[in-house]
């Protein structure tokens, strides 16, 4: 543990998710902006209690599907104007024949976009991270869900503590940054 | 609800303190054996070529196709009974879907691996794939072999990564669980830094479940594909429009079967009976009946019609009869529907002794449905010049077996090596319930 690193948040260990949830919905309350929570499995009702509201993954799905379909289409009726085969007659631009790969194409590109997105708005993957230092941080342990203050410009360690605090929690941990050595 | 979060924990420590090392060490080295045996018959493959194979004009089919469908069949059961149930909320999936899902993976690399051995020429397989190339030539698009390339290739690529990011969370908590520093490293790198932030799992949850949405109709999809290979060809036996459902639910059926077998031996070898309760057998039971007596009407319909459309379709239905493969209709009847009537009653579908062997009759069954399929259909053609029986080699069973290695070896090693049941879905349900 490093002491001296930038503090990055406060955490606050509960035993129970319900006890987690009315924790949050109680700090968010009295104002505290930046708060987010740590939990072994999701957890109901917690998205609601944050006011998370991000649509990203989801458009992310519909714009890949939407390329991803409009791809495979033009990729087969470009082939074929290109390379035209002829063969009795029958239409060249043969859309019913087409839809098979446009719709795998389509599922293709909406999954890929979709857990692109995914990983990428929870900056993921990354080897390492301030919370894994805090003590007894176990997402295998099913008694401990934390709720996090974290930390900005105008963080006051004290006054975080302070609203924690008053929450009754198992344990309170601060969770600084490892210096740059 | 202890004991169920005990039972999730114990998953976590599995693969640290494995406990039946023995019984995994005698499965693991017959799958070896078998792997061997694939290396072997790949091997003999390339030198030789297909002649080593019983294929020939007019069946020029034979075993690949077959057993490609029969092992893409398999494997959809797994994509069925996660994403399926999930959407359905059914919480009693959350202690299968992690080693069906798995299953899925391993069946469909043995399902790719067969079309691409079956080529003569195997190493030019990317000529499949559309690429700027100095010959000026395209894939032809309008073939049902250049959808399968494209259908097969998808459904490995969504069934990875819905596994995938399936296993993350519970990879981060073996790795918080784990006490050696190389299982922590292992476990680790896997779960690409998962910390569990209430906004990483919101964002989890929609991309998990939308690609389990849209996982369900790829299966429909893919087999029903499969079954444009034959529906689409002008050939008595195949084609006709009942095929994509019959080949969807057929498809269903093989692989609950073979996800029964697996839910019995793992529940057994890793003592899993606090997860995999009589409950869950029953509900395997009831889904294998389901799919397995839809799949009994497609045989309905599929020999209605054929009697029906009168002419050679109606010849080819009767030579499936009392033809020289009448063994294979009459056993994929026996081995499909038989033995699966007893499952319309509690008291069997709960034996798991009894539920494997019905899966593993099931299995052997869907596998004599294609060979029927395919050679029935083909051995005989129009002309009096293009017939002559199917016999399959050596090599043909050689290459059979050694993917049954290949698809062993890769499960035990996942069994071995990865929690095996998605121990937080358990615990979620275990405390929300």
């Amino acid at each position: 543990m490093a002491d001296t690193g930038r503090l990055f948040a406060v955490l606050a260990a509960f035993d129970t998710p319900e006890r987690l949830v009315e924790a949050v919905r109680a700090v968010r309350a009295q104002g505290f902006a930046q708060v987010d929570a740590f939990t072994p499995f999701p957890v109901k009702g917690l998205e609601e209690a944050l006011a998370f509201r991000d649509n990203r993954v989801p458009a992310a799905m519909l714009i890949g599907g939407i390329v991803g379909a409009a791809g495979g289409f033009l990729m087969q009726v470009g082939t074929n104007l290109d390379y035209p085969l002829r063969i009795g007659g029958r239409p060249l631009i043969a859309v019913p024949a087409f839809m098979m790969i446009t719709f795998e194409l389509m599922v293709l590109g909406a999954v890929l976009a979709a857990l692109a997105m995914m990983f990428m708005a929870n900056r993921l993957p990354r080897l390492h991270h301030p919370v894994f230092d805090a003590d007894g941080f176990d997402l295998s342990a099913d008694d401990r869900f934390y709720l996090a203050i974290l930390a900005d410009d105008h963080f006051d360690r004290n006054e975080a503590g302070r609203a924690l605090a008053a929450l009754g929690p198992d344990a309170i941990i601060d969770v600084r940054e490892r210096p740059r050595s | 609800m202890n004991a169920r979060l005990n039972a999730a924990d114990r998953v976590l420590r599995l693969p640290p303190r494995f406990p039946a090392p023995r019984a995994w060490w005698i499965c693991f080295g017959f799958a070896l054996s078998l792997l061997g045996l694939f290396l072997a018959s790949v091997a003999w493959l390339f030198g030789h070529g297909p002649g080593i194979w019983g294929n020939n004009i007019p069946v020029g089919w034979g075993f690949p196709i077959a057993n490609y469908i029969w092992w893409l069949g398999i494997g959809h059961a797994g994509t069925l009974i996660s994403a399926m149930l999930l959407l359905m909320g059914q919480g009693w999936r959350n202690s299968l879907n992690r080693f069906a899902e798995a299953m899925t993976l391993f069946a469909v690399t043995c399902a790719g691996l067969y079309p691409i051995l079956h080529l003569g020429r195997p190493w030019l397989f990317y000529w499949m794939a559309p690429y700027f190339n100095t010959m000026n030539v395209w894939p032809q698009f309008k073939s049902p072999l250049t959808w399968d390339f494209f259908a097969v290739l998808t459904y490995l690529i969504v069934s990875t990564l819905f596994w995938y990011i399936g296993i993350i969370p519970d990879l981060a908590a073996a790795r918080d669980r784990a006490r050696k520093m190389r299982w922590k490293i292992f476990f680790g790198l896997g779960a690409l830094g998962w910390r569990g932030q209430a906004t990483h799992w919101a964002r989890w949850q929609q991309a998990y479940r939308l690609t389990a949405a849209i996982a369900v109709p790829l299966v429909v999809s893919v087999h029903s594909e499969i079954s444009l290979l034959f529906a689409a060809g002008p050939v008595p036996g195949w084609v006709s429009t009942v095929f994509p459902p019959y080949f969807v639910l057929g498809a269903a059926f093989s692989g609950f079967a073979v996800v029964s077998m697996l839910t019995v031996w793992l529940r057994w070898m890793l003592g899993l009976h606090t997860l995999v309760t009589l409950r869950h057998l029953n509900m395997l039971g009831c889904l294998l009946l389901a799919t397995g007596m839809m799949t009994a009407y497609g045989y309905a319909a599929e020999m209605f019609t054929a009697a029906y459309a009168g002419g050679k379709e109606a010849e080819t239905l009767f030579d499936r009869f009392v033809g020289p493969y009448a063994w294979s209709y009459w056993g994929a009847i026996l081995f499909n529907f038989v033995p699966l009537q007893l499952l319309w009653w509690r008291r069997w579908r709960v034996r798991p002794i009894l539920l494997f062997l019905i899966g593993l009759s099931a299995t052997i069954g869907m596998w004599m449905e294609r060979y029927m399929l395919l050679v029935s259909s083909l051995y005989r053609d129009w002309l009096e010049s293009s017939t002559g029986t199917f016999h399959p080699t050596f090599w043909d069973w050689s290459l059979f077996a050694g993917t049954i290695g290949l698809f062993l070896t890769l499960f035990l090693l996942f069994v071995r090596f990865l929690p095996v049941i998605s121990a937080f879905e358990v615990r979620e349900e275990a405390v929300d319930g």
